[in-house]
């Protein structure tokens, strides 16, 4: 199996590395001089130095016999047609590329891009899950309205705890609709419900309160 | 005739000054604000600043009721994403993009875009002005 990649920077050389291992058959194809002799230098003659868009430097990489192309460097439109040119002049059966602007994606599937990995987001979702609140969850989008529909947990340490829903200060236009208790009927909050660790507050607000909209529920 | 131009090179505001001058509605994006200092001073058109990468700045440009965008930045690849994303996500009827690399130009010309490689065409030009001089 021969993979070409486009671009050595952290991600490139990381993965050649650990494709290496896996005795793939690996290039690099690298603008930067410097960086191919470093990868060169540590992994042997894998890197070469040039343009991964250019027609000359993949026919020299031999591109027509490689099995999967993946186009990691910092520019969408490079990846974009560093990939359409594997695809279609070199026939590579497989293209992956890296999308830094996640609103590209629809454009690079439409395109014909087998893969798209955006890198950004996978690291904030990374993130967003190791966070002690789980922030607010977006259920739903009133485009029209230029309302959201939102999910909030309220966590156990809040203290608005033990609270009525109807004393807390909420912003301007916000409605709770419904809140969600572990093993019992979903609720339409009242004069009388209270505030409870680990209720699910649905509510419906615009896009500008949501952090107000968290505070008030959680913060007294 | 509603035409969006991405990118105030030198042939982008030449082409956008003409275009006004003939009484087409013309936009111009450029990502760099002092670029539209090659527009003449009574241009016509709108100067935006924005990328024709950017759907946001494209809409602000018009794109959607446009009849023509040409792509003409130095770059081909930027050329060549900008001009997909006005055929595939806007459907312009007309897009026309600017790329110097005459392989690029030949492959996207095949993948239905309308190609322009300047390269090509003065490196032809050139040769021809020779060989009328020799005979």
């Amino acid at each position: 199996m021969y993979i070409i990649i486009i671009g050595g920077g952290r991600l490139g050389y990381n993965l050649a590395k650990s494709l290496i291992l896996e005795s793939y058959e690996v290039l690099v194809i690298e603008k930067d001089v410097e960086v191919v002799e470093h990868i060169n230098a540590e992994m042997g003659s894998i890197a070469i130095a040039g343009d991964g868009c250019e027609g000359k430097i993949l026919e020299s990489a031999g591109a027509r016999r490689a099995d999967i192309f993946i186009a990691l460097t910092g520019e969408d439109e490079d990846n974009l047609v560093a990939c359409q040119i594997a695809k279609h002049y070199f026939k590579i059966p497989r293209t992956i590329a890296r999308l830094l602007d996640e609103r590209n994606e629809r454009l690079f599937r439409k395109l014909g891009i087998d893969v798209t990995i955006n890198s950004t987001g996978i690291i904030l979702e990374y993130i967003k899950h190791e966070l002690p609140s789980p922030p607010v969850m977006h259920l739903l989008n009133l485009r029209e309205a230029e309302y959201e529909i939102v999910d909030i947990t309220i966590p156990s340490a809040a203290s608005t705890i033990g609270m009525a829903f109807k004393d807390l200060k909420l912003p301007e236009g916000a409605i709770l609709a419904l809140i969600l208790r572990s093993g019992k009927k979903p609720l339409v909050p009242g004069d009388s419900t209270m505030v409870e660790a680990l209720d699910q507050v649905i509510a419906v607000i615009s896009p500008e309160n949501e952090t107000l909209l968290r505070q008030a529920l959680t913060e007294k | 005739m509603k035409v969006v131009i991405m990118g105030c090179s030198r042939v982008g505001a030449r082409l956008a000054e003409m275009l006004a001058r003939e009484g087409h509605q013309v936009a111009i994006l450029d990502i760099n604000a002092s670029s539209f200092r090659r527009l003449p001073q009574d241009f016509t058109g709108t100067a935006l600043l924005g990328s024709g990468l950017d759907e946001a700045s494209l809409n602000k440009a018009g794109i959607k009721t446009a009849d023509v965008f040409i792509a003409a930045t130095q770059g081909d690849n930027r050329n060549i994403m900008a001009s997909q994303i006005a055929r595939h996500i806007f459907s312009v009827e007309k897009v026309v993009c600017r790329i110097y690399d005459p392989l690029r130009r030949d492959l996207y010309g095949e993948l239905g875009l309308e190609t322009i490689s300047s390269t090509t065409i003065v490196a032809q030009m050139i040769k021809d002005g020779l060989e009328q001089q020799e005979s």
